[in-house]
Order: C-alpha cells, then sequence, then structure tokens
C-alpha cells in the first residue's frame, strides 16, 4: 500500500474496499465532471435561488482557491511571512463562515469540485508535480490522479459549519504524524503548525496533507469529511520519502524536529 | 515663518537633489534598499539593503560661498551588518535584510545604531580616525618588526594626522531571542534600554546585556491554530520611557505601561476604528492590517499606516483616529488584483516632519505622498531619474480615476506597482527627505529661495 503513487489508503479500510472505491471515486470525479459540465447551469442557478448569486459564489470560491494555493508555497528556503500567511488564513475563514452561514456550503461543494476543475487542476498539478518531483515521484499525475486534486477545494469545501469548528483540529499535535485528515480547518491548523516548526519539508508536506484530503473519498460518497478519522499514517508515507531516496536539502521530509535533526547527522 | 520648518502651503517646493544608487534597471536584488533613517542631528542618513549591508551618508559643512546649496549627503562608512545564516535545525535560510536601522542619541565623539535582520540586532560603532602613531621603537615604518641589535635610541611615538579614516565595529551582537521575524526596534528615551519586536513577541534589552533579554509582550496563543492575530510594528514613547505601542495585523493599536506589570499583555490604552460596514469585503482585515507606527516627535500623537491610508491619532482618545488621509483611494477597487499579485500585503512606512505638521508616506509608481495637518493640503510627487537634474522643482503628479485623463495625469492601469516606495525619512529639523525607491536612494530639498 506504501508503494501505490498518489493513493493513500485509510487504514481503517481494506484493500478491496479502497479498489472499488477507488474505482468508486475515480468514475465519482468524472461523474461529478461530466454532471456539471451538463448540468453547469443548473447547478448555478439553483444555488441559492437568485440570479444575482452565482456570479458572487464563483468570485468568492475563486477567492478561496487562490488563498488556498497561496497557503501552499512548495518552494520556500526562507520561512515564510507569519503576518502574510495569517491574513490569508483569516480570508480563507471568513469566507468559510459565510458559505457555511448562507447555507452554499454543503450544497455548492461537490459541484463546485467539478465546477471548474482545469483551472484548479493546472495550478494545484504544477504546484503538485513540483512537489512530486522532488520527492522522487512519478513525474507527472495522470489523468486519474488529475482529477482527484479537483476535488482539494470541493472537498475542502465539504465540511460542515460543524466540522470548521470541531475540535478535531485540536487533535493536531505537533510531532504526531499527519494522521487526522480532512476537514478544512485542519489544513489551516497545519499551517501554522507548519509555520511553528518552520520546517520546509512540512511546507511539502503541508501540501501532500491537503493533498490526501482529496482522496478522502469516504467523506464524498458520506458528505461527512469532519468526522472521518480516516487514518493517514500510511498514506502520509507515500508521499513522504522517509525511506526512498534521499531527500534534496531544502525539501525535507514529514519529521518532527527532532527527527529532522537526527536525519541530518545520521545523513551527514 | 521659521525657516526649514515650512508649512506645506503651495509656497513649498520641493526640489530634486541627490539620488545614490545604480541607474541600470538589472540591479542585483541585494542592491534593494530596506530601511532608511536620519541620526537625531540629521548629521547623518543611513541605509540597509537586502544585501545585509549598511550605508552610511554624512552631510557635508554647508560652505558659506555656496549658499544656494544646502549640504549634500555624501558617503561615509559602508560595511556588512549582518550575513545570511543558515538555521540547520529547521533547514531554512535567515535573510541578512536589514529590516529597520535605529541611531542612538550621540553621547561621544562616535556615532552609535542599531540594525537588525530578521533574528539578530546589532549595536554598530561608527567612529572616525585621522590621526596615527607613527615613530614607534620595535617596528618600523611599515610595521614590520625591527632587529633589536639594531635600535640604538629611544623614542616617544607620536600622533600624526592620517586621511581620515571611518571604521564601523559591531560592539554588541543580541541573538538567539525571537523565535519569529523581528519587524521593529525602538530604542528608549533613558537610551539605557531598546526593544526589539517580531510577529509575536516583543523583548526588552539593556544595551550593555546580550545574553538575556525581557520579553514584555506576547501574544502568542497557547494553540497557534488559534493565531489570527500578529505584532506589525511597535514603538517607545519619545519621552516617558515606561509607554510603548504596538499595532496589530487587525488594525488595533495598543500602548502599554511597563510599570504596570512585568509582562504587559494587558494593554493600557486600546484604539481602534469601528469598520464602516459599508465598505466591508473580504479584503476589509487585510487593508486594515497596520504596517507601521510612529509616534510624533511631541509625543501626543501616533501615526498609523494602514494598506489605502494614514491615520493621526490621539494618545487621549482610543475609540477613532482625529484624522484619516486617503493616500491611494483609487486601489480600493483594484483589492482583487492586488490580493492576487500580493501587493496588497506591502508594508509601507509612514514619517512624521520634524515639527509634526506634515507627514509623509509612499504609494506605487514611484510616488510619495504628504500630508499637511494644518492646511489640509497633500501633494504626490514622484521619485525618478527623469526630474534629476540638479535643484529641479519637483511637479505635483496626479493619478486619474476614470474617464478623461488629462495630460499630465496618470491612469490606475499605468501604474508600475513594481515600483514602490516603502521606506522614506524626514531630517529631524529641515525640509529634507530621503525617499528609497527600490535600489536608489532620491534625497530632496525644499527650495531655498
Amino acid at each position: 500500500m506504501r508503494n501505490l503513487p498518489g493513493f493513500w489508503i485509510p487504514k481503517d479500510v481494506s484493500w478491496e474496499k479502497f479498489t472499488k472505491q477507488g474505482t468508486q471515486g475515480t468514475m465519482f470525479a468524472r461523474g461529478l465532471k461530466r454532471k456539471s459540465a451538463e448540468d453547469g447551469e443548473d447547478v448555478e442557478g439553483g444555488l441559492a435561488g437568485a440570479q444575482a448569486m452565482p456570479s458572487y459564489s464563483l468570485q468568492r470560491q475563486s477567492l478561496l482557491d487562490m488563498s488556498l494555493v497561496k497557503l501552499q508555497l512548495c518552494h520556500m528556503l526562507v520561512e515564510p511571512n507569519l503576518c502574510r500567511s495569517v491574513l490569508i488564513a483569516n480570508t480563507v475563514r471568513q469566507i468559510q463562515e459565510e458559505m457555511a452561514q448562507d447555507g452554499t456550503w454543503r450544497v455548492v461543494a461537490p459541484q463546485a469540485a467539478g465546477r471548474a476543475p482545469l483551472d484548479r487542476l493546472v495550478s494545484t498539478d504544477i504546484l503538485c508535480r513540483s512537489v512530486r518531483e522532488q520527492e522522487g515521484e512519478r513525474p507527472a499525475p495522470d489523468a486519474g490522479d488529475g482529477h482527484t486534486p479537483d476535488l482539494v477545494p470541493g472537498l475542502a469545501t465539504v465540511p460542515s459549519a460543524q466540522a470548521l469548528r470541531n475540535p478535531q483540529s485540536s487533535l493536531w499535535e505537533v510531532d504526531s504524524s499527519r494522521e487526522n485528515r480532512g476537514g478544512f480547518q485542519k489544513s489551516l491548523d497545519q499551517i501554522f503548525e507548519t509555520l511553528e516548526n518552520k520546517t520546509s519539508g512540512s511546507v511539502e508536506e503541508l501540501f501532500a496533507d491537503v493533498d490526501s484530503s482529496y482522496y478522502d473519498l469516504d467523506a464524498v460518497l458520506t458528505g461527512m469529511v469532519g468526522s472521518t478519522q480516516s487514518g493517514h499514517g500510511s498514506g502520509l508515507q507515500a508521499f513522504s520519502p522517509a525511506t526512498a531516496a534521499p531527500p534534496s536539502s531544502s525539501c525535507r521530509s514529514d519529521l518532527g524536529e527532532l527527527d529532522h535533526a537526527v536525519e541530518i547527522l545520521v545523513e551527514t | 515663518m521659521i525657516p526649514g520648518i515650512g508649512v506645506l502651503t503651495q509656497d513649498t517646493l520641493w526640489c530634486f537633489s541627490q539620488v545614490k544608487g545604480t541607474i541600470e534597471i538589472g540591479a542585483t536584488e541585494a542592491d534593494i534598499i530596506s530601511t532608511v533613517e536620519f541620526n537625531h542631528t540629521g548629521e547623518l542618513l543611513a541605509t540597509g539593503d537586502k544585501g545585509g549591508r549598511v550605508v552610511i551618508f554624512q552631510r557635508e559643512q554647508e560652505s558659506k560661498n555656496q549658499v544656494h546649496r544646502r549640504g549634500e549627503y555624501n558617503v561615509y562608512s559602508t560595511f556588512q551588518s549582518h550575513e545570511p545564516e543558515f538555521d540547520y535545525l529547521k533547514s531554512l535560510e535567515i535573510e541578512e535584510k536589514i529590516n529597520k536601522i535605529r541611531w542612538l542619541p550621540q553621547q561621544n565623539a562616535a556615532y552609535f545604531l542599531l540594525s537588525t535582520n530578521d533574528k539578530t540586532v546589532k549595536l554598530w560603532k561608527v567612529s572616525e580616525r585621522d590621526k596615527r602613531p607613527e615613530g614607534y621603537n620595535l617596528k618600523d615604518e611599515e610595521g614590520r618588526l625591527r632587529d633589536p641589535a639594531t635600535i640604538t635610541t629611544l623614542r616617544v611615538p607620536v600622533l600624526r594626522p592620517m586621511d581620515l579614516m571611518v571604521e564601523a565595529t559591531p560592539r554588541r551582537v543580541f541573538a538567539n531571542a525571537h523565535t519569529y521575524h523581528i519587524n521593529s526596534i525602538s530604542v528608549n528615551s533613558d537610551y539605557e534600554t531598546y526593544m526589539s519586536a517580531d510577529d509575536l513577541r516583543i523583548n526588552l534589552w539593556n544595551f550593555e546585556i546580550t545574553n538575556q533579554s525581557f520579553n514584555i509582550v506576547d501574544i502568542k496563543p497557547a494553540n497557534m491554530e488559534e493565531l489570527t492575530e500578529v505584532i506589525t510594528a511597535a514603538e517607545f514613547h519619545p519621552h516617558h520611557c515606561n509607554s510603548f505601542v504596538y499595532s496589530s495585523s487587525k488594525g488595533t493599536i495598543r500602548l502599554c505601561d511597563m510599570r504596570a506589570s512585568a509582562l504587559c499583555d494587558r494593554h493600557s490604552k486600546f484604539f481602534e476604528e469601528p469598520e464602516d460596514p459599508s465598505n466591508r469585503s473580504f479584503f476589509s482585515e487585510i487593508i486594515s492590517s497596520i504596517s507601521d507606527v510612529k509616534f510624533s516627535h511631541s509625543g501626543r500623537y501616533i501615526m498609523t499606516r494602514d494598506y489605502l491610508t494614514v491615520k493621526v491619532w490621539d494618545l487621549n482618545m482610543e475609540n477613532r483616529p482625529i484624522e484619516t488621509y486617503q493616500v491611494h483611494d483609487y486601489l480600493r477597487s483594484k483589492l482583487c488584483s492586488l490580493y492576487e499579485n500580493d501587493c496588497i500585503f506591502d508594508k509601507f512606512e509612514c514619517v512624521w516632519n520634524g515639527s509634526d505638521s506634515v507627514i509623509m508616506t509612499g504609494s506605487y509608481n514611484n510616488f510619495f505622498r504628504m500630508f499637511d495637518r494644518n492646511t489640509k493640503r497633500d501633494v504626490t510627487l514622484e521619485a525618478s531619474r527623469e526630474n534629476s537634474k540638479p535643484r529641479a522643482i519637483l511637479k505635483p503628479r496626479k493619478v486619474c480615476v476614470g474617464g478623461k485623463r488629462r495630460k499630465d495625469e496618470i491612469s490606475v492601469d499605468s501604474l508600475d506597482f513594481s515600483k514602490k516606495i516603502l521606506h522614506t525619512a524626514w531630517h529631524p529639523s529641515e525640509n529634507i527627505i530621503a525617499v528609497a525607491a527600490t535600489n536608489n536612494l532620491y534625497i530632496f530639498q525644499d527650495k531655498v529661495n
């Protein structure tokens, strides 16, 4: 399972289930796209019932996407600007809260995922690609994989308002493995933990984390992203080159500070 | 009218005086000026750059022969203040960029300044040497040791004049006290202590002690996930050594009194303007983030700069500023683009003139703005090579917002957002200003009649 590139397998999901799910997931994703392509207009129109809403939602969604991309800078040699990160994160939270309030949160999400997949695909894909190249993984995600990143922001928007504030985020500890995925709130918390630790590798793993949530198909299917505690330990390993080729000097794998220091010592 | 301290009426004309820096467009990033500061007399002007260098200019003595030429600033000393470092534990580089320079008041023949990068503050001593000892017994003129057998007489070395040499030596290094990036340093009016502020904490130092500092403000939440606000700037009161202010990314200013408790997490005063609900957008918080806070020379007011405005606050009124000046309100409709290209996070500084009657701040397209608090007049000027003829009077610039563009106006869409004036300085007593435009330093003076 560790060797499956690009996919992590939830701990509590058996291989068969995953396979079926994986297929379903892909199909689901494709289905999403097809559906949205057909029903694009309807979806938009049905969003809030008023024609005035759609363009605002689009703007808001694209602002959300832009903010997420801004928070995920893979090639950082210097510590990120904390003030900027905090301001962007606050903006994202604001959008989340508004989307939760006017009920577009759940409704929009799955469709939103498929709505404008290509734009997101390009940005996240390019970012993904460069990260994965450095981590020695396959150079370019194939079409199948390509779809799933679409779901990121969509998935990210799936969690309910409760999920946003749920204490799941408090489970996010500095040195524990990145086991608790899912929940957009997570991403923000991870960002701050990352900034706290300030490991450049954690920027990749930060990004990897968000990637992983893309594959939280369980959540998509059941509509309960926030609550699923799918373990991602093994999945993360698939991303991190912990045992793979030695990471480049500027991209450290997912290690705590102590592990990190040990790794440096061992490598030298 | 006091000569030199003018009120910014239509009578005050600003002229080009000097420009320092390279002309070519491909100047290296290391040359980008990151801080500008006059010393307390205005005799010296210091700049710091991204490459960790400090360049100090000294004003030449005004000569009676050339009354029309006010003293020019020439290079006095250049030194490498900070070097790039690598944090091995975190695998991250520590930039050598000089974030701030602050001068200490002069107490003897030497000059002292504090310079800081993201992590380390250094105290530099800049002193002149214009004499050297000559006539050693054991060394010859080139410094080579003489064979003692050849020495037959003894003489007393004498000090002889030499070409002036200015040397800068690091006298103190204040390191390892900041986990986050230092954004401000401020010398206390007691001249014995100073503070350094990073995103989440403020430390108080004694100049003599480098291995410990007192933490006086700490806004780091126990849970980093709850972080929503950071410290953006801090400054000591110019006269009351117990008071200081710090600003936040949420547009608030807190005045703290160090006598109240050791840890000043509870403010004495809290300055915040209520939000205008009609102007609310997703960018409201970002543009309210304060990028600079400065006490007036009198100590009665504080000035804050956020993305679109400069505000003056009376220390005795916390619920709103007494004055608000629009720097470039035409950008309000462009906030989304400015968010996309990150310009919305640019940190502009602001300065008072010597008499606290005029305030100045920078903008884009190498424009900078001055606001006269008394006449309520404002002017937009440009720092560019085109206006660089000696004593050429700067022509006011205007940005046209829409509709018909007049001949000399520039439209919002033509503004060059890569040319930003973030750092400016005003001479403490005269109408001389220093404006940093990327890698060039412009010095302007008011017209001498």
